[in-house]
């Protein structure tokens, strides 16, 4: 019972445990957390990579789901504002949903930060890992909106940076509105005599 | 757009709806050709604000010779033809009949799919810097002056003269670093153009007057790009003498106006004093005053230097973390020419991307109603900061989600009394297994925050990459904003035996879902009030504002709560929890009031 999802599914959870090379197992017992891992309800499978967003981490990821008929995916490794676009689209390259991921940040919140506290950031990394599995199984997955894209773009400035801008989206074919706030674009670098490194004008 | 100012943006990630403000200009740019008729009635003269003041210009102007468009702009504050009776020469003068005095600011929208920010800098004041008098010696200038007078389009018609006498200096000397690397006056950081500015300075001066003697007072010369340390040496052969210290006190000879620095030689050791007729203080840049207009307007972030922070500093540097928004220039940071086109050039190219494909996904992270347990009371219409949620409580039917407008912030959720709104891949059920986990064996050790992903959370990565070191005791749980934070959740937590709990969002300028943040203040607040008449520390729930850019605020806070947490006795724990004993196990309701709850969200609800 309690390792059925909510659409009476069985909850096959795989964890995939990085070292992120020695940032993650210079201070974290790798294995220590993988071993744990394996007694979380749910899981089924543990993995301990050396590099788990690598192309043989990734496949392996793939193999894992495929092997063990994955139906949750939980990644120990760094912060998801990383590395999540890369694991969703692992997950969808091995036919699951991305929403079925789910990361425990084991580096920016635990190795990195705790370096002098090697077994209580072990200790730690089981908790966020724990936790990461727990949310696991509840996971849904969830389907995108997808909306269209106005084929325009807004430039906010009218110095070099803005009228590049805008000249290089309009040469692609875009529509472009360049709004200024003073009388005439130019800028700052429109007052500067000659500019360097080509000792030329500036307008 | 010139003359324009954005008012207000709505919408996401490929469909903005931007309101522009395009000022009353006076002037028919599609008429006006410059003539200049305008210019030679108008009998008002004003600080000419292009060439710095060094010289004047009309009320009725053109901002520069190259200007685009090329059209006369007229300030209605300084003209007279407000009153057409004192004046209104210009009026008459006009062939095209372009100028009208009753013009007014007008509001237009425009549909876009993605935004470049490219608002620029400020460049450095330095009158606050008394000891090199500037504004008090008028042969103290700043390099931005000095671009104005070596200008062959400038006042001066490009002679380098002293504003004393008009006469040419034999003695120039450039201070560098003025305004920036700095922990007292100006910035701590290095405006990056300064250096080169000023080498490029000292070859134009001496193409122009090769007898003219070069002082450059420095602390390092950062000349690091291509072909940068080139134009040095050119300059050292050229014989500008560079003299590594930066003067402590400028003295000005009352009758010859020229300058005296006195600076202590860091290389050869000793003070000296160094004469010079003309003074140029190599100015640093900041970020723009009105940054945090477009801040606002964008949900943007900025780094703690003051400009705009990219979504990575490395694999996304001209992304913002707002979804179809991007950055170049001197906006991001201080940077020369090059660099702020080839940011331009990238920003370009990350918007194209986006654009080409026509279509964009949105994450599937927003908000949905359950009808059944909906009471259509209109609370959530009012929470929502993006507008998406619409409810007619007249005719009490449920209230209904626009998707494609809710950001996903979920604030409608966790201030839903009935808990008929559940967040997509954030749902109660998920969070609440997070607490559950986390507290299971040895609740008494350990910290609970509440991060939101935009600010708390990355200001946690900022810690990680920086590694600032902090206790071990706390864990994260991460929600979109803060104000996902529903108040059942931090009661769990407490019931669970967490000694101290913290939520954390972005500082109220900083909230990426305009101003969902308010709302976690504010239910923190009740949370208070109603954890002290429960006979619970209010303390121990603790609320901060971590910005993405607080690396050592995060690391700072977190020894913070680990010190708060040791001063939480099992006794108090104990109590709490048997407290909210109720927020575990409901008790059981009353039939005749309804039906059983059957959702997730209706049996983890409590109301408190």
């Amino acid at each position: 019972m309690a390792n059925l999802d909510g659409g009476g599914e069985e909850l096959r959870v795989g964890v995939f445990v990085c070292q992120c090379g020695h940032n993650i197992a210079g201070t974290v017992d790798c294995d220590d957390v993988a071993k744990f891992s394996e007694g979380l309800e749910g899981v089924v499978v543990v993995y301990n990579n050396k590099y788990t967003c690598s192309e043989p981490g990734q496949l392996e990821i793939k193999k894992g789901i495929d092997e063990n008929n994955l139906n949750r995916v939980v990644v120990a490794s760094c912060s998801p504002r990383m590395h999540e676009p890369t694991f969703r689209a692992t997950l969808v390259e091995a036919g699951l949903n991305p929403y079925l991921l789910e990361m425990a940040n084991l580096r920016e919140h635990c190795s990195w930060v705790h370096m002098n506290e090697k077994e209580a950031a072990t200790e730690k990394a089981k908790d966020l890992v724990k936790m990461a599995v727990a949310r696991a199984r509840s996971l849904e997955a969830q389907d995108e909106m997808v909306v269209p894209i106005t084929q325009k773009a807004l430039v906010i400035g009218g110095g070099i940076a803005g009228v590049q801008a805008a000249l290089d989206l309009a040469d692609a074919g875009y529509k472009i509105y360049l709004v200024e706030k003073e009388p005439s674009i130019g800028g700052i670098m429109a007052a500067i005599d000659k500019t360097y490194p080509t000792m030329d004008c500036s307008i | 757009m010139a003359y324009s100012e954005v008012e207000n943006v709505a919408g996401y990630v490929g469909n903005f709806t931007v309101t522009v403000r395009k000022k009353a200009r006076y002037v028919d740019v599609k008429e006006c050709t410059a003539c200049g008729d305008c210019i030679d009635v108008c009998p008002v003269t004003a600080p000419d604000e292009f060439e710095e003041g060094l010289s004047t210009r009309k009320a009725i102007y053109q901002p520069f010779p190259q200007a685009v468009p090329s059209a006369f702009v007229l300030n209605i504050d300084e003209c007279l033809g407000n009153n057409p009776i004192a004046c209104g020469k210009c009026l008459e003068v006009c062939d095209k009949d372009c100028i009208d005095y009753d013009d007014k600011d007008k509001l237009v929208d425009i549909d876009v799919g993605t935004i470049i920010v490219t608002t620029g800098m400020a460049v450095y004041d330095p009158t606050e810097l008394d000891e090199f008098g500037y504004t008090r010696y008028e042969n103290v200038i700043t390099s931005m002056e000095f671009e104005r007078l070596i200008n062959s389009g400038g006042p001066t018609q490009g002679h380098l003269i002293r504003l004393t006498d008009l006469k040419e200096p034999k003695t120039v000397a450039f201070i560098q670093c003025v305004g920036s690397r700095s922990e007292n006056k100006g910035n701590p950081y290095c405006s990056n153009i300064c250096c080169m500015n000023t080498v490029k300075d000292c070859l134009l001066i001496k193409d122009h007057y090769p007898d003219v003697k070069l002082k450059v007072f420095y602390i390092d010369i950062r000349a690091f790009g291509k072909g940068f340390e080139d134009l040095f040496q050119r300059s050292k052969e050229k014989g500008a003498v560079y003299i590594r210290g930066i003067p402590g006190e400028i003295e000005e000879d009352p009758e010859t106006k020229s300058l005296k620095l006195y600076v202590e030689n860091t290389t050869e050791g000793g003070t000296e004093c160094h004469e010079a007729d003309m003074v140029i203080l190599s100015v640093g840049v900041h970020p723009r005053e009105d940054s945090s207009a477009i801040q606002k307007l964008l949900t943007l972030q900025r780094s703690q230097d003051g400009f705009f922070l990219e979504a990575h500093p490395k694999l996304k540097p001209v992304d913002a973390a707002t979804q179809g928004v991007f950055f170049a220039g001197c906006a991001e940071g201080p940077k020369d020419i090059k660099d702020s086109v080839t940011q331009a050039g990238a920003a370009a190219a990350r918007a194209n991307r986006l654009m080409m494909q026509g279509k964009v996904s949105v994450e599937a992270i927003t908000s949905t109603i359950i009808p059944e347990l909906c009471k259509a009371c209109g609370i959530c219409v009012n929470v929502c900061p993006y507008h998406a949620i619409s409810c007619d409580t007249e005719a009490k039917t449920p209230a209904t989600v626009v998707e494609a407008a809710c950001s996903g912030c979920g604030a409608c959720s966790a201030e839903c009394p009935f808990g008929a709104i559940t967040m997509k891949h954030f749902t109660d059920k998920q969070i609440e297994s997070q607490i559950d986990a986390m507290l299971e064996v040895d609740p008494q050790d350990k910290v609970l925050a509440f991060a939101c992903n935009w600010c708390s959370y990355s200001g946690g990565d900022l810690a990680g990459t920086n590694r600032f070191q902090y206790p071990p005791n706390v864990r994260l749980i991460r929600t979109m904003c803060s104000g996902r934070v529903d108040k059942k959740f931090v009661l769990r937590a407490f019931a669970r035996g967490a000694p101290i709990v913290l939520l954390s969002g972005c500082h109220f300028a900083d909230c990426h879902y305009i101003n969902a943040v308010h709302w976690t203040q504010r239910r923190v607040e009740k949370l208070w009030d109603q954890l002290e008449k429960k006979g619970i520390r209010p303390d121990r729930l603790q609320l901060e504002w971590i910005s993405a850019a607080e690396g050592q605020k995060f690391a700072t806070v977190m020894r913070a709560v680990e010190e708060l947490r040791q001063k939480v006795t099992p006794e108090e724990v104990e109590h709490t929890k048997r407290v909210l004993k109720d927020v575990l196990e409901p008790p059981k309701k009353d039939p005749a009031k309804g039906k059983p709850a059957e959702s997730e969200s209706a049996a983890s609800g409590v109301a408190v």
